[in-house]
């Protein structure tokens, strides 16, 4: 393509305080191409966004958009002169119909300044017609799943007349299947000359639907290519920065096989029920090992996970713990039973935003740190200290709110959490969600570790790389049945594909 | 415990030295031990409810039955005194106690939100009041001690002879705010350290902050949620109870009709304390200093008006005081911004 770049970003500095958060960074975007935007946590990816669409201001550097020079002062702004954001957190009104969703800021009213709702009904249904979506526009947007709330956004943003549309991991909260359409959307898009930039952590993503990529570290960019001249090795090589062999060495997660047979039983789930969305899952997890439960979006993973918790109430079957019924009814009781649950949700169920680091690894230890009802802080400090140090929580001190963390070191203390509670069991939901690819393998390291220690692990994961090379044995679930179970030598991405979109119960 | 100042706290403190100066120097006798023990015994009760608000809004909770438990609590009281001080006392208390436990239970067991279980709580609690005082006042007995809770001096049997002389000097003066200290204020001021040691120091306390930053993320760590929010309502009831009791050991009567905007009054001063609305984040003392920066300006309003210059009627009291709210809630938002994280 030898047109001109529609977007053209130079030189850009930024600096927050005093750490550099973008330094030299540069971008270019041609017109109908989807770009895809890559990098570590902390590389400048979401920095070079926000300067782009107006959240901040660039210290020094040029930016072009249409041949023209651009200085957007805020989202809303950048939105009405062509550029518009997809946040990762969908951000409509999910109580407000997709109708008002689509037209909130720029009604059609009639001359009295009353809303014409025939017009915009009309519109907005054409619209979305346009990608293929076909909804009672009427319905509160909240009643539709995240995929379709998502193309609600696309489409209200191009209803902007958006030339550029930027989609800040947008798929993270999407199935396989609501991936796809999100695709053909992008593809759409393309089609009608609207150019995207693609932020995903998801690397075939990008190899399904992106053309080129731009590679960030360190609030630089590294490299630029089309995505035919790069394999996914390179990719990854290039966003650590570190040497091809080490990373070919490492394969596509940081698990090892498991060091010594399983021992016994510690959990067994059989036949369990919860709300509509489990009617049958049947589990167990040994001692030393690494269970997968995988399944598509929506086949009742979590649900069953937060049963087996006691987070929310099974409606049938046994859950037995060392061989002995169990009723929980309130996480509360199966902490003390000696389980521990990692919610794929860290900010509204695993951290306490604005507690510091010790605060959010020793508060449900309290009780047991205090002296005559008193908390103990020598002990509490000892006992912090130590995680830290032992599995390398990167923080500026303890009393450093968990918020300032990166998600990866936020997991970390979560899972310190529990461990300075000595659980028998630990619940992995999406453990590396959202995680940079460095801490993505530590984390995949560490829970390694803990199952050699004698841990029984069962771990939830979407990636399917992750649970193939990580569980030592994997069950599937599909529709909130149990479909099948695969040792580690069955279990390949093939395989576990074919058992999530066309298992049935045995 | 390592105390550190978080930038939104010391603006009320600062806010409220400056009104102290500004007192003390304009007008005579500001800063005379009779204003500074009257300033302390007649804002005691304002103080134990911003106590009690102060734990629930750390929650991301609001109690709005405050006011009317307090004047319920202050005619249960009333009828009691007559049997003794701890009969007068306890029975207040324990209104305000049923009151919360009252709150709690629609919060936690019947999810209802607090802004409303405690609305309805605060309408029946001002009916019960009225009705158990048939609608109007009720004498406390001056034959029993109960009246010393509002108008005595705990330390007053204690004090030595010279304090009051004409030559005592500044070590008389200093003497003599402590032996005069009001026994409401003592109350006030043990309940402020128990509640800064329960919030810093004991488990319920960090736990309470911890459901007031992430309830359900409290949850599933296995804190105990709901007995946690339960007792922030036990609490508040308790302490507007025993505010209630002040009440009427203080003016001599249990009083249906009092109280009416005293949840407003305690909100403000949560939030000029610092006290994040939205929960979370919070500090005993300095709630404390914001009930004395919003009663100080009434205090201010009765001097300016002795001054005889002006006149400058009563309800002035509440313009400048959401003036004064405004003021340092903008100040608080700039200092926490500017605070290093």
């Amino acid at each position: 393509m030898a047109n001109e770049p529609l977007l053209s970003m130079h030189g850009i500095d930024k600096r927050f305080g005093l750490a550099p958060a973008l330094v030299g960074a540069h971008l270019d975007v041609l017109p109908g191409e989807v770009m895809a935007l890559i990098g570590q946590n902390g590389a400048g990816k979401s920095t070079m966004i926000k300067v782009l669409n107006g959240f901040v201001k660039h210290d020094a550097g040029t930016i072009q958009f249409e041949g023209k020079p651009w200085a957007a002062a805020s989202p809303e702004v950048a939105q009405r002169a062509g550029i518009s954001t997809i946040f990762q957190e969908i951000n409509l009104i999910p109580f407000r119909s997709v109708v008002e969703n689509i037209y909130l800021g720029r009604e059609i009213r009639n001359r009295a300044g009353f809303l014409r709702w025939r017009q915009m009904t009309i519109a907005a249904k054409t619209l979305l017609d346009e990608f293929g979506i076909a909804i009672d526009v009427e319905a509160p947007l909240g009643h539709y799943s995240t995929a379709i709330q998502q193309m609600v956004a696309i489409a209200r943003a191009v209803s902007f007349n958006a030339r550029l549309v930027i989609m800040d991991e947008s798929t993270s909260s999407l199935d396989d299947h609501e991936v796809q359409v999100l695709f053909a959307t992008i593809r759409r898009l393309k089609q009608q000359g609207v150019a995207v930039i693609f932020v995903s952590h998801k690397l075939d993503e990008l190899y399904a639907v992106c053309d080129r990529v731009t590679v960030m570290r360190d609030g630089r960019t590294v490299a630029v290519a089309s995505m035919a001249e790069m394999n996914k090795l390179q990719l990854v090589a290039t966003m650590l920065g570190r040497d091809l062999a080490e990373v070919r060495k490492q394969g596509a997660t940081a698990f090892s096989a498991s060091a010594r047979p399983p021992g016994a039983e510690v959990l067994a789930v059989e036949n369990l029920a919860v709300g509509r969305r489990v009617t049958n899952a049947s589990l167990n997890v040994r001692r030393g090992e690494i269970v997968g439960l995988a399944g598509l979006l929506g086949s009742g993973r979590t649900e069953t996970a937060r049963a087996i918790f006691g987070a929310d109430a099974r409606g049938g079957g046994e859950i037995r713990l060392n061989g002995k019924p169990v009723t929980f009814t309130e996480p509360h009781d199966a902490i003390a039973s000696g389980i521990g649950f990692c919610s794929e949700d860290r900010k509204q169920e695993g951290i306490i935003p604005g507690m510091s680091v010790r605060e959010n690894m020793t508060l449900a230890l309290l009780p047991a740190l205090s002296r005559s009802g008193l908390v103990d802080e020598a002990r509490q400090r000892k006992i912090v200290e130590r995680f830290i140090a032992d599995i390398g929580i990167k923080c500026s001190s303890p009393d450093q709110p968990i918020r300032e963390l990166s998600g990866g070191n936020q997991q970390k203390v979560l899972l310190a959490r529990w461990l300075c509670m000595n659980p028998e069991l630990l619940i992995f939901d999406e453990p590396t969600r959202g995680i940079d690819v460095g801490a993505k393998a530590e984390i995949q390291k560490l829970i390694r570790r803990l199952a050699d220690d004698g841990l029984g692990v069962l771990m939830i994961s979407s990636e399917l790389e992750e649970i193939v090379e990580g569980a030592d044995r994997t069950f599937v679930l599909r529709d909130g049945r149990t479909v099948s179970t695969f040792d580690r030598a069955e279990a390949s991405e093939a395989t576990l594909m074919d058992a999530m979109a066309h298992g049935t119960a045995a | 415990m390592k105390h550190r100042w978080s930038g939104a706290g010391i603006g009320v403190v600062i806010a409220l030295a400056l009104l102290i100066a500004f007192g003390g120097i304009r007008y005579d006798g500001f800063l005379g031990s009779y204003n500074i023990l009257t300033v302390l015994r007649y804002n005691s009760m304002f103080a134990l409810v911003g106590l009690g608000m102060c734990f629930v809004i750390m929650t991301g909770g609001i109690d709005l039955s405050v006011g009317s438990v307090a004047a319920m609590a202050s005619v249960v009281s009333a009828y009691l005194s007559p049997y003794g001080l701890l009969p007068g006392l306890l029975g207040g208390v324990g209104a305000g106690l049923v009151a919360g436990t009252l709150s709690g239970l629609i919060i936690t067991k019947l999810k209802i939100l607090p802004f409303i279980a405690t609305l309805a709580v605060m309408l029946a609690a001002s009916g019960t009041g009225l009705l158990l005082a048939n609608n109007q006042s009720v004498a406390v007995s001056y034959d029993s001690a109960f009246t010393t809770l509002g108008q005595g001096n705990l330390l007053a049997a204690f004090k030595p002879e010279w304090i009051d002389g004409d030559n005592a000097g500044w070590m008389g003066t200093a003497l003599g705010l402590f032996f005069n200290f009001p026994t409401p204020a003592w109350i006030a001021l043990v309940a402020y350290i128990v509640g800064s040691v329960v919030l810093n120091a004991r488990p319920f306390g960090r736990h309470v902050l911890a459901v007031g930053g992430g309830e359900e993320a409290s949850r599933l760590m296995g804190l105990p949620t709901d007995r946690t929010v339960f007792a922030v309502y036990l609490i508040s009831g308790g302490l507007a109870g025993l505010a209630g009791v002040i009440l009427a050991a203080q003016f001599g009567a249990g009083q249906p009709i009092e109280g009416i905007g005293w949840e407003l009054f305690a909100i403000a001063s949560v939030v000029v304390g610092g006290t994040l609305l939205t929960g979370g984040k919070g500090s005993v003392f300095t709630t404390l200093a914001g009930v004395l920066l919003l009663g100080l300006i009434f205090t201010i309003l009765n001097f300016e008006n002795g001054m005889g210059w002006i006149s400058l009627s009563a309800y002035w009291q509440s313009v400048v005081r959401g003036a004064f709210l405004l003021v340092v809630v903008i100040l608080q938002s700039r200092l926490a911004r500017t605070a290093p994280a």
